[in-house]
């Protein structure tokens, strides 16, 4: 019963593919160390698409921490302190929403979420004006959309699989799904 | 399936695994030095050419016997527990009965009598009939979250309480099947209370008492009004959303008090019952379920059977500092009232936060079960079901007051089946504890020392922050969860409704802030022994033990009604409204409605004279939180780990808050 290593004839490509990868991973994001906090806080923010008459303004205000790895760590983190994590699960939500669909009550732009977190909202969201400084909540503005998806693939952070012990389930943690337009059927995760 | 034949299925799943291995690059070799075949070595592709690969390295006869061992090891355990076949105690053997209060073909309260035990003594609906029962109206009620209440019927009229926004609808019987709506009350709660609520928005009845239909609603307000016109009578809030509070359970109404309890032992609340002046709403007394005993309502006449329930302020002095304040022990669960001891019986639910190291001690007074004088709400013994709650046993079930004969005596008796997955048959005159015997697949616990009444846990289930510890059984929600389970005098068998869940837990810091969750713990469940998710147990109380069992794929999530025609009826989470033989288990008529059923069946005498059955259809609560709450299935651990077990329900069920009414033709 002498097999042959599957995969020896796979060395070659397989340095190719580390070789990209090096390149690749090189280009993940640039790190600022001395982050000074966002100052700006967005105002005047719609939750509703519709605008009688002709479109006002479309323009977003831009999450400053959009892509930086950094900043979605620690968002994640303060997903489980301020105990977003448990009404909202890792993403897929209980007591609240999930946030990891691509479905929004409220709206999936930076700065309607910021508010979403400031504001509260009236079926159960608790406002956490004035109990998080400003620029953690762009921090959690950062991690809730890379739980769709929302945010540049260069800025997220490994997924942690040490739970991820059923076939279809996510990481504990830290899920970090990549979008999915689509609720895929339920017979997909048995 | 037989023995042997499972072990050929789990050699071929074996053999499967390590082909699928294969296949996604990890290469088998056989480590053949001195020409014998030893070891096979796993490298994935990557590693093929780093030294570390030794690690990989697996002895051949170790691989052998683990594949033998994991394939010849049966749950024995869980098997021996189960009965071997159809038992019924035989006639002449003595069985449990109760005295029954005079039948009015009505149903005043959720569990119908102040014992609990759903029981109604109609009988034209039969073991030998019910398969010609057919829906003959419905009624929407414009609700879409899990309807786990009970109808109540009243004076000919119907009361149908919607989980949130709690609407309450009167429907007049008198008018034949058309039950056209008498009026409707709507309390307006508070929107953001929803928020709040652990495990959907769900409540569990109105209680008729006094001309007064009285209950509770999701933000805190205990209301009464007027039968007959819906006008409202009094309305106290009791409780604060801001600190986590909500209320889900169904009141009962004792001596010309409302007694109520709050939920949120996933928000840091401390639990109480309340009583309620039953003519003008004004709080009598109020009992916590931790703190100091002036504020448990513990006092000269308190006297639990068992030592380690006894000493001074045990609500403080098992807890760390002030940790009592925000531990939990909320009272959203049953209560049952024995008018001849003058004594009412409820459980507390499980410790806050449900990670354990946080809150060293036994905390008292949670996973408990009191039984207090109603007239002051003096504690007069009480017992903890499960110290330092580990996995969330809430104790909160319901308790039936029957008569059990026991060894050659008549014990009147309380019957408790514990989250914890033991049937507790308990002296209720004196909490001591007769027998406490399993009814599910149980790895957390060995049973319960009938001499000091403590639990003996399994200390390698007790998880750790950042450890996960894996095959809890039963699962969070218990071996059986809120759904309250009848009993018939007439077979003196009790049928629960209950799950078979097991999960893998972690426990990680909890962080209190008031009004959000104050839980510590990754949860993923998943099916127990067997794959089915749910049974329907006919428990022998005078023996201990199972008489039958029905499996049920999903949860049933549903209460159980038992009728003197000798038929059970419950529901299950995809739909099916079910009659079974209350002796046999012998499934008799089934109906699919139109979403998952989580409510109470009943069963009343209409103006015709007529016995019906109803039963509300909506499927939600924590099992079904995923279709409710359109929750992600990604997500294992949405919906406290739920959603992990309950994937496939979306793909069986809808939302939708319905009720059926049955009748023969
Ligand atoms: C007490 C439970 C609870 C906590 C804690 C909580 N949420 Fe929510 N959240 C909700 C509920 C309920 C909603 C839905 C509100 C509504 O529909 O009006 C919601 C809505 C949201 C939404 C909007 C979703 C959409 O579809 O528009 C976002 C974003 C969100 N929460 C993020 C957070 C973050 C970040 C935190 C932590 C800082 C947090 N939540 C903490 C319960 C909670």
């Amino acid at each position: 019963m002498m097999l042959r290593p599957l995969a020896c004839r796979a060395r070659t490509p397989l340095l190719l593919v580390g070789a990209a990868l090096a390149v690749v991973g090189c280009r993940r994001e640039e790190r600022r160390f001395r982050e000074s906090p966002p100052a700006t806080t967005p105002s005047a923010v719609r939750v509703s698409a519709l605008q009688p008459g002709t479109m006002a303004d479309t323009s977003h205000m831009p999450n400053p921490y959009e892509s930086s790895a950094y900043a979605q760590s620690e968002g994640q983190r303060l997903f489980g302190w301020y105990n977003c994590a448990g009404c909202h699960a890792n993403g897929g939500g209980g007591m609240g929403p999930p946030l990891m669909d691509d479905e929004w009550i409220y709206g999936s732009s930076p700065e309607n979420i910021y508010n979403t977190i400031i504001q509260g909202r009236p079926n159960g969201m608790p406002s956490f004006a004035g109990k998080i400084p400003s620029p953690q909540i762009w921090q959690l503005v950062t991690y809730v959309r890379s739980l769709s998806g929302l945010t540049p693939m260069s800025g997220r952070s490994a997924r942690t699989e040490h739970m991820n012990f059923y076939q279809g389930a996510q990481s504990m943690q830290g899920a970090q799904t990549p979008k999915n337009s689509f609720r895929p059927p339920a017979s997909e995760f048995p | 399936m037989s023995v042997a034949r499972e072990q050929v299925e789990c050699l071929h799943h074996s053999l499967i695994i390590l082909l699928c291995l294969a296949a996604r690059g990890y290469a088998f070799r056989d480590d053949a030095r001195n020409g014998r075949f030893r070891a096979l070595i796993f490298t994935h592709p990557m590693t093929l050419r780093m030294s570390y690969e030794r690690r990989f390295r697996v002895p051949f006869r170790f691989l052998l016997l683990v594949t033998l061992a994991a394939c010849t090891r049966e749950d024995v355990a869980s098997r021996a527990r189960e009965p071997a076949a159809p038992a019924l105690p035989a006639s002449g053997t003595p069985r449990a009965t109760v005295t029954l209060d005079a039948e009015d073909g009505q149903w005043t309260r959720a569990a119908k009598s102040l014992s609990g035990i759903r029981y109604s003594q109609l009988a034209q609906i039969t073991a030998d009939n019910v398969r010609n029962l057919r829906p003959v109206w419905t009624f929407s009620t414009s609700v879409l979250r899990g309807h786990e209440e009970a109808p109540l019927v009243v004076n000919n009229t119907m009361y149908i309480l919607t989980p949130y926004p709690n609407l309450l609808y009167a429907l007049d019987l008198t008018k034949g099947d058309s039950a056209p709506t008498k009026w409707m009350y709507n309390p307006k709660p508070q929107s953001e209370a929803q928020g709040v609520a652990c495990c959907d928005v769900v409540n569990r009845g109105p209680v008729f008492a006094n001309g007064s239909i009285i209950f509770n609603t999701l933000d805190n307000h205990v209301i009464a009004v007027d039968a007959a016109t819906g006008a409202e009578k009094w309305n106290t809030k009791v409780g604060e959303i801001n600190n986590g509070e909500t209320m889900t359970m169904s009141p009962l109404v004792v001596k010309n008090m409302v007694l109520v309890g709050n939920s949120g032992g996933e928000m840091g609340v401390r639990g109480w019952l309340k009583a309620l002046d039953l003519g003008s709403g004004s709080v009598r007394w109020t009992a916590y379920s931790t703190g100091p005993d002036s504020e448990v309502l513990i006092g000269a006449r308190f006297k639990p059977h068992y030592p380690k329930d006894r000493g001074k302020d045990l609500g403080v002095s098992t807890w760390t500092g002030a940790q009592w304040k925000i531990g939990g022990g909320t009272v959203w669960g049953w209560i049952s009232y024995d008018p001849t001891l003058n004594l009412v019986y409820y459980g507390t639910a499980n410790p806050g936060p449900w990670n354990p190291d946080q809150r060293p001690g036994d905390n008292k007074w949670t996973s408990s079960i009191f039984a207090r004088d109603p007239d002051t709400g003096e504690a007069v013994w009480a017992y903890q079901m499960s110290p330092h709650d580990l996995h969330d046993y809430d104790g909160v079930n319901e308790n039936l007051l029957i008569d059990v004969p026991w060894k050659g005596q008549t014990r009147h008796v309380l019957i408790h089946p514990d989250r914890n997955g033991y049937v507790y048959m308990m002296d209720r005159a004196t909490g001591e504890v007769l027998s406490a015997e399993p009814f599910v697949h149980i790895t957390t616990t060995h049973g319960v020392d009938l001499a000091n009444g403590m639990l003996r846990y399994e200390p390698s289930k007790h998880g750790r922050v950042g450890e996960v510890v894996r095959d809890i059984c039963p699962a969070s929600p218990g071996g059986k969860d809120w759904q309250p389970s009848s009993f018939s005098p007439r077979t003196g068998l009790v049928y629960l409704p209950h799950q078979n869940l097991c999960q893998d837990s972690e426990g990680l810091e909890a962080n209190y802030i008031a009004g959000t969750p104050y839980v510590g713990m990754n949860v993923v469940m998943t099916a127990g022994p067997g794959g089915n998710r749910g049974e329907l147990t006919a428990w022998d109380p005078a023996a201990g033990r199972a008489a039958w069992k029905l499996t049920e794929d999903l949860p049933v999530w549903s209460g159980t009604l038992a009728t003197a025609g000798d038929v059970v009826f419950y529901g299950t989470m995809d739909g099916w409204f079910k009659a079974v033989d209350a002796r046999t288990g012998a499934k008799l008529w089934q109906y699919k409605t139109g979403s998952g059923i989580i409510g109470q069946p009943m069963t009343y005498r209409g103006p015709d004279g007529k016995q019906y059955v109803a039963i509300m259809s909506g499927v939600g609560g924590w099992a079904g939180a995923i279709v409710a709450g359109n929750l992600d299935p990604r997500d294992s651990t949405a919906a406290l780990g739920m959603v992990a077990a309950m994937k496939d329900l979306p793909s069986k069920t809808t939302k939708g808050g319905t009720l059926y009414v049955f009748a023969l033709p």
